[in-house]
């Protein structure tokens, strides 16, 4: 979706203002929100697709004037919500109304360092064969799906170049809707300067997305 | 959230012990509760009420970012690269498995690639759409990664990016920004600082730093070694 977490060339945010010694936290509360959303996580109610897509279906407003830390807490509410483990009425008043339902799996602490060791791999074996290798000439599809999608505005309809081939993976724009898994060979394309930002851009500068198959073209 | 007054004092106080870590804040009046701080306070005694999480594994979890998975271990994997030509030619070939050698794996580096920096390349890494980073090496990532300033101008300027850094790279050093759009996590490896000749991999990675791997910054230089 074209929503505000899509920020790749827009202007206006002023500078970045990297903080000396930066702490690994700003409040008390955001570890907390950190370990929670992870824990959440943890039960297997969604895929991470699921969850990128509840941050970003934010109003633009309040996803921009969000910290990071308010944004996943935002969108955890948004899951637990869906996924019937909290009303919006007791996540707002803090007190219990409803009986608990069953989650799938509850993140003991004895099972939190084999977890995170372990992660979320999404490489699956591949249904069909690689259409694109390294060194092919490649042009993004233009698309405006209202849905998940990992295709930057920025990085539609250009031509770029295939630089490496990870296998196959998870395909977002379907996991993040309840599709399943639908893996796709995933290739890092690259885009010169120029091609992404036209005249004016950075000659020396060249990008790369990560790109799942369906979003590309030979070119 | 103002409803969330009324949970502590009308509570019997059973969800209270959940939340011994916020020591500043255990003993003050709710009404000093920011409203994001009472909606997580409410939202982990709710799901650990109805059983959906274990308090004391999200201890384990905040421990883990605080003492066990951070920055070094990125440091640890530059070093040893710069020490070992074996080891840099496995990391080149399949980081995921070159990192793992050194114990690092899983969540948010469970597919690594390593891009290198040359006489010739730089390479910075930045994730547009969310804040994807490499948490097995790097540990999680900084405010200023995962914020719009950053996000935007990475793709288009990155060269003004650099400078508020302050980096200036030769006018005509090429630059690959790697942007994280998929679940592959990107390392960068910096040049190794020139003076450095037979220093141990401890003492070679005190000069890498975290920016340097994202690619924000430079390693440093044996005079700026840290004390």
């Amino acid at each position: 979706m074209n929503g505000a977490q899509d920020l790749g060339g827009q202007m206006g945010f002023g500078p970045v203002n990297p903080e000396q010694d930066e702490p690994l936290y700003h409040a008390a509360w955001e570890p907390r929100a950190m370990a929670l959303t992870v824990a959440s996580g943890g039960m297997g109610h969604w895929t991470i697709d699921e969850s990128r897509h509840a941050r970003e279906s934010l109003r633009p407003a309040d996803y921009l004037s969000s910290s990071y830390y308010e944004i996943w807490i935002k969108g955890l509410s948004t899951l637990l919500e869906r996924h019937g483990f909290l009303s919006a009425g007791e996540m707002a008043s803090g007190e219990a109304s409803l009986p608990p339902i069953q989650p799938k799996r509850v993140l003991k602490a004895e099972m939190v360092s084999g977890a995170l060791a372990k992660g979320g791999p999404t490489e699956r074996p591949a249904a069909g064969p690689q259409r694109f290798q390294p060194g092919d000439t490649v042009r993004t599809i233009n698309m405006n799906p209202t849905g998940h999608t990992r295709l930057p505005r920025y990085a539609r309809a250009k031509q770029g170049t295939v630089v490496l081939v990870h296998g196959a993976h998870v395909f977002p724009d379907a996991s993040a809707h309840g599709g399943g898994e639908q893996p796709q060979w995933l290739y890092t394309v690259e885009f010169s300067g120029p091609e992404l930002w036209g005249r004016g851009a950075d000659p020396t500068l060249s990008v790369s997305i990560d790109a799942w198959e369906s979003y590309l073209e030979p070119a | 959230m103002s409803g969330h007054d009324h949970h502590h004092h009308d509570h019997d106080h059973d969800h209270d012990h959940d939340h011994d870590h916020d020591h500043e804040h255990e003993h003050e009046h709710d009404n000093h509760f920011t409203p994001i701080e009472a909606r997580v306070k409410a939202l982990e005694s709710l799901m650990v009420e109805k059983g959906y999480v274990d308090p004391a594994a999200l201890d384990v979890i905040i421990d883990t970012y605080e003492t066990k998975v951070g920055p070094r271990n990125g440091a640890r994997v530059v070093a040893r690269a710069w020490s070992d030509p074996a080891y840099a030619a496995r990391l080149k070939q399949d980081a995921t498995a070159a990192i793992a050698e050194l114990g690092y794996s899983g969540r948010q580096g469970e597919h690594m690639v390593s891009v290198w920096n040359s006489a010739d390349e730089h390479n910075m890494v930045v994730c547009t759409l969310c804040s994807c980073y490499p948490w097995s090496v790097l540990g999680l990532p900084p405010v200023w990664y995962k914020s719009p300033p950053y996000r935007s101008r990475a793709v288009i300027d990155p060269r003004g990016v650099l400078a508020e850094f302050g980096v200036t790279l030769p006018e005509a050093k090429r630059i690959r920004v790697w942007d994280s759009t998929a679940e592959i996590r990107y390392l960068v490896i910096p040049e190794r600082p020139a003076g450095t000749e037979g220093w141990s991999e401890e003492r070679l990675a005190d000069l890498v730093t975290r920016d340097a791997m994202i690619g924000t910054g430079l390693a440093r230089q044996p005079e700026e070694e840290a004390a």
